[in-house]
């Protein structure tokens, strides 16, 4: 069919892609992020949503500022990259975890977790608390890393709003916390600002899953609704490269609606937990 | 005109609402059907599984990058949003809360605008917010149809009345008279989908 046949609203649509498209590649190119491969309704909506907000009439007006603007970058990489997080999140998540791999992280005389995908920490002091009570923390070296370094200025400094305590207080006690949860912060103002110790074992770094490579010998691996962004074949990229981080025996724990099924490695891991989604890389 | 999707958003007494209308579709519907009901985020699958004893389609949560069927309702899990891609397979995503829901109404229905255009059908039913207004207006813009459900008779008259005033050229139905209303654009899509060589 002729461009021109087309009814205007259609015609709108397939423009809108096509200039969609060109924007991921510029952006690409000038600025080495690679959403390519991510789901292209989510970049779409993005996208979009930030053409009205600025009032601009077109995609390539979004564009033209994004290569124009250096700085005006970070705000695209936010609207692409999702940040949304809080701590213990699915908190039967963080219990099967407890009960089921830490007392195998146990027999290690050290243990090196990687968060892939981190965003702002919450998950990260989420896990720094459990591995102190179950005695893991002081022996573990942590990584928790995004490709977004904004995300992660915030995730350093370990300081939260503090309106959220009180849910986060309910999810740790579901996650089997045992102790005070208020133990582990000190209240400002309106922030909490979390122990020093808990971070004292964590490095938190830049990395994208999409473009850079392997950690090395790592126990646990906990990458949580990072996947669900991906389209199939760059989730299978990215479970491969977790594959070879991995030590044999290692384990792997995904957001909940994600899924090793539809990978070519699942044959290399045995299920721990089919509703959480955890697994165990094969010794053999 | 065929239809190859419908959409559905439901709030505050949605349950009945949705009920009424699947156990309402025949034997032989074959439009999928994606839908977002608001929930708390810590509800479990009970809808999906409970509507599915009662009805002839099959009857999900949705997972993502699942593939659209015919003959499937699919309903957005608890915490995410639903999405629907080009190549008509789902995709959830855990961004913002948009109209304080996730899932959203509106994200889906967005969503579907731009996968199905004109061959999709919107409806907003029941609820105590305004969820699904701006996106059953995207429907309509991108050619297809829109129905809400009367508002005088929904158990919370707020969500239908929004979409109402958001497109008043939408089509007002109870819900008994949406259930066979859909029933009706199902044969005659089916009678378009039959080549005429007989
Ligand atoms: C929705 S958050 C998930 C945060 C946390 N894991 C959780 O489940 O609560 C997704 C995070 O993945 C990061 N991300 C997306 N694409 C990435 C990539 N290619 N490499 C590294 N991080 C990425 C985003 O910046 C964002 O912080």
């Amino acid at each position: 069919m002729l461009a021109s046949d087309q009814p205007e609203n259609e015609r709108i649509i397939s423009t809108q892609n096509i200039e969609i498209e060109l924007l991921i590649e510029a952006i690409y190119q000038r600025y080495g992020y690679d959403f390519r491969s991510y789901n292209k309704a989510h970049v779409k909506r993005r996208i979009l949503h930030r053409v009205s907000s600025l009032g601009l009439n077109s995609v390539s007006e979004l564009q033209h500022k994004i290569l124009h603007e250096d700085d005006f970058f970070d705000v695209i990489l936010k609207d692409l990259s999702i940040n949304v997080t809080e701590m213990y999140r699915d908190p039967s998540f963080y219990a099967v975890m407890r009960k089921e791999v830490f007392p195998l992280l146990k027999t290690y005389p050290y243990i090196k977790v990687w968060h892939a995908g981190c965003a702002t920490g919450e998950e990260v002091y989420s896990f720094a608390i459990m591995l102190k009570e179950e005695g893991l923390l002081d022996r573990a070296q942590v990584y928790a890393t995004d490709f977004n370094p904004l995300v992660l200025e915030i995730a350093k400094k370990g300081i939260y709003p503090v309106s959220r305590i009180k849910e986060y207080t309910a999810n740790y006690q579901l996650a089997e916390g045992h102790y005070s949860f208020s133990d582990y912060y000190v209240a400002r103002y309106d922030s909490v600002i979390f122990n020093q110790d808990l971070k004292k074992n964590i490095v938190f770094a830049e990395h994208n899953l999409v473009t850079d490579s392997v950690f090395a010998e790592v126990n646990l691996i906990i990458c949580r609704n990072v996947l669900i962004y991906f389209n199939r074949e760059l989730q299978n990229k990215v479970i491969r490269l977790f594959t070879e981080s991995l030590i044999k025996g290692g384990y792997l724990g995904l957001g909940s609606k994600e899924n090793l099924m539809f990978t070519d490695v699942y044959e290399q891991y045995t299920v721990i937990d089919a509703k959480e989604k955890i697994y165990k890389k094969k010794v053999l | 005109m065929s239809y190859h999707a419908i959409v559905i958003g439901s709030s505050a007494g949605g349950l009945h609402a949705l009920k009424t209308i699947i156990t309402g579709l025949d034997a032989s519907f074959n439009i999928p059907v994606m839908i977002v009901q608001h929930m708390s985020p810590q509800s479990d699958n009970f809808m999906s599984r409970y509507l599915n004893q009662l009805s002839h389609l099959q009857i999900k949560e949705a997972d993502e990058k699942e593939p659209i069927r015919q003959k499937h309702v699919y309903i957005a899990p608890p915490n995410f949003h639903l999405l629907i891609e080009e190549d008509k397979t789902l995709s959830l995503t855990v961004d913002e809360k948009v109209n304080y829901a996730r899932p959203s109404i509106d994200v889906l229905f967005e969503s579907a605008a731009y996968a199905y255009g004109k061959n999709l059908i919107g409806i907003v039913l029941t609820g105590a917010n305004s969820d699904g207004s701006a996106g059953l207006k995207k429907i309509q813009e991108a050619g297809g149809l829109a129905i809400i459900q009367q508002p005088q008779t929904a158990e919370v008259s707020i969500m239908p009345q929004s979409a109402f005033d958001a497109c008043p050229q939408a089509i007002v139905l109870s819900l008994e008279e949406i259930a066979s209303f859909l029933n009706r654009l199902n044969n005659d899509t089916q009678s378009v989908a039959q080549p005429t060589s007989t």
